[in-house]
């Protein structure tokens, strides 16, 4: 409780305040509106709004999904052999430091299905976070359990399961929880540049739709669900790995005084 | 006369750095005997026991398993567990890596468990344990294949005098019940007499084992023991001993 309150109570007079501010300065909706046009808004176009939101979240999660299966895959590739990662390591960090903004066109281009390229897009965003760190933790186990699993002899996929794997864990959940908000970011940043329209399209085109008509009351509805759909995620992948590390890893142990 | 199992002949190691940690060292482990490798810091004696384990290769020189490199259990001076695993999971663990079966494997880990007087604890972390607990545990996984030869480097250094006392005791408790062979590293020449059959002291660094000391104190061996004249008299003579190597130096 002492921890939600203070920034419950900031968040409240934050949106007070922005309401008495469009209030008293008579600021008309299609420049700002206040919380409460835009949660009418939120409630009237819900319809519309909710369906799209299903869009970007399923193109979200697919893609931190895909993240997850060929980030650890890769790095336990990397792990079991150092000139696959010396080969490989160099053009994950391209793929990284490339914009997405710049390389998307061409994939929505090349790739006919358009959930498919906004699914590649997102994927790339999401993806070297988990790569990265894995690789990472895969590495960082305990020098003396790495000795005492090759004197018991164990063999390739034993030292993987029992060591590497679990010494890797809390790397690989830091890196999920950056992943799950880009993965998001991606999605959206790739729906911007796909612009695709009628029934289907998520968050980031309803955005764009909303402009044009100037219904700003709803694109700050649209704009506030993906904020709102980045936090749950982020609250989401918080709690899994809270779960997994309460038992034994330093970040979740509180001093009890 | 014992036999030997494992022979050190004129071993030398010198590291990638170019540091030379071990220069001619000759040394018999016999059979069920308690040997302890004594010496100043950084006199290479830990990694004469991490050759002897088979975790690294001497430059030059020759090692020979006698009966093999199998029945070989090491602990180390930090408990080495694996902090995501319970300290049941932990004991486990060489018997899971050999391929036991689960019922078991779980049976003899809570029976070594019991053994270093940690029944009840199964179920906890290592984050849950003191450290003197912490190492009860990493014995107990030591213990748990039935060892024919251990391997421990400096296990008790880090722990407090009361604490290093008592796993003084229970190790040559468990010694003498299951007689397996003990090469034990330390600095401490208290701690040496206290425990071994044989001392092989060492120089500093290059090391080399300068000279041998038999401890004939008989077992078992208590508290009664440490006040003793008998160890009063070893302990000094080991002393002499040990100084007289780091004059070598």
């Amino acid at each position: 409780m002492r921890k939600i309150l203070p920034p419950l109570i900031l968040g409240l007079l934050l949106l007070g305040g922005w309401e008495a501010a469009v209030d008293v300065l008579a600021i008309p909706t299609y420049l700002l509106p206040g919380p409460i046009v835009i949660a009418r808004t939120l409630v009237s176009d819900w319809q519309t709004l909710a369906e799209s939101w299903w869009i970007t979240m399923s193109i979200a999660l697919a893609a931190l999904a895909a993240a997850v299966v060929l980030g650890v895959a890769l790095s336990v590739l990397f792990s079991a052999s150092k000139w696959v990662e010396r080969s490989f390591f160099p053009y994950a960090v391209i793929l990284q430091v490339t914009p997405i903004v710049a390389i998307a066109p061409l994939i929505i281009v090349w790739v006919n299905d358009t959930s498919l390229s906004l699914l590649i897009c997102a994927w790339i965003v999401a993806f070297f976070p988990i790569l990265s760190n894995t690789t990472l933790g895969l590495n960082s186990a305990d020098r003396n359990l790495v000795d005492l699993f090759k004197l018991y002899r164990a063999r390739w996929w034993q030292r993987m399961a029992f060591l590497k794997l679990p010494s890797a864990m809390p790397y690989f959940l830091a890196g999920l929880k950056i992943s799950g908000g880009l993965s998001l970011i991606g999605a959206v940043v790739a729906e911007f540049v796909a612009g695709t329209g009628g029934q289907a399209s998520g968050l980031a085109y309803r955005i764009l739709e909303s402009g044009y008509q100037l219904k700003i009351p709803r694109m700050f509805a649209a704009l506030a669900l993906i904020s709102l759909s980045g936090i749950l995620l982020f609250l989401a992948l918080s709690l899994l790995s809270h779960l997994c590390l309460r038992r034994w890893h330093e970040s979740e142990i509180r001093e009890e005084n | 006369m014992p036999r030997s199992i494992v022979s050190c002949r004129d071993v030398s190691k010198r590291f990638a750095n170019g540091t030379l940690a071990l220069d001619g060292a000759t040394l018999d482990v016999e059979e069920r005997q308690f040997l302890s490798l004594l010496g100043p810091s950084g006199c290479g004696k830990s990694t004469l026991l991490r050759l002897i384990a088979g975790l690294a290769q001497p430059s030059t020189g020759t090692i020979t398993w006698n009966g093999g490199h199998d029945g070989l259990s090491f602990v180390f001076q930090e408990p080495t567990l694996m902090p995501w695993a319970t300290a049941l999971d932990n004991v486990v663990l060489p018997l899971r890596l050999a391929g036991a079966a689960r019922a078991e494997r779980e049976a003899q880990a809570a029976a070594a468990l019991a053994d270093v007087g940690l029944a009840g604890f199964e179920k906890s972390y290592p984050r849950e344990l003191s450290g003197g607990m912490k190492m009860r545990v990493s014995i107990a996984r030591a213990l748990v294949t039935r060892p024919t030869l251990l391997l421990m480097d400096e296990p008790f250094a880090a722990l407090d005098e009361i604490t290093r006392f008592k796993l003084n005791n229970d190790l040559l408790e468990l010694w003498q019940r299951d007689r397996f062979t003990a090469v034990f590293v330390t600095h401490s020449v208290f701690e040496s007499v206290f425990l071994s059959q044989r001392i092989a002291v060492m120089t500093s660094r290059p090391g080399r084992v300068q000279s041998e000391i038999v401890v004939d104190a008989p077992y078992p061996r208590d508290a009664g023991y440490r006040t003793s004249p008998l160890y009063n008299e070893h302990c000094r003579s080991v002393s002499a001993a040990l100084e007289k190597s780091m004059a070598h130096a």
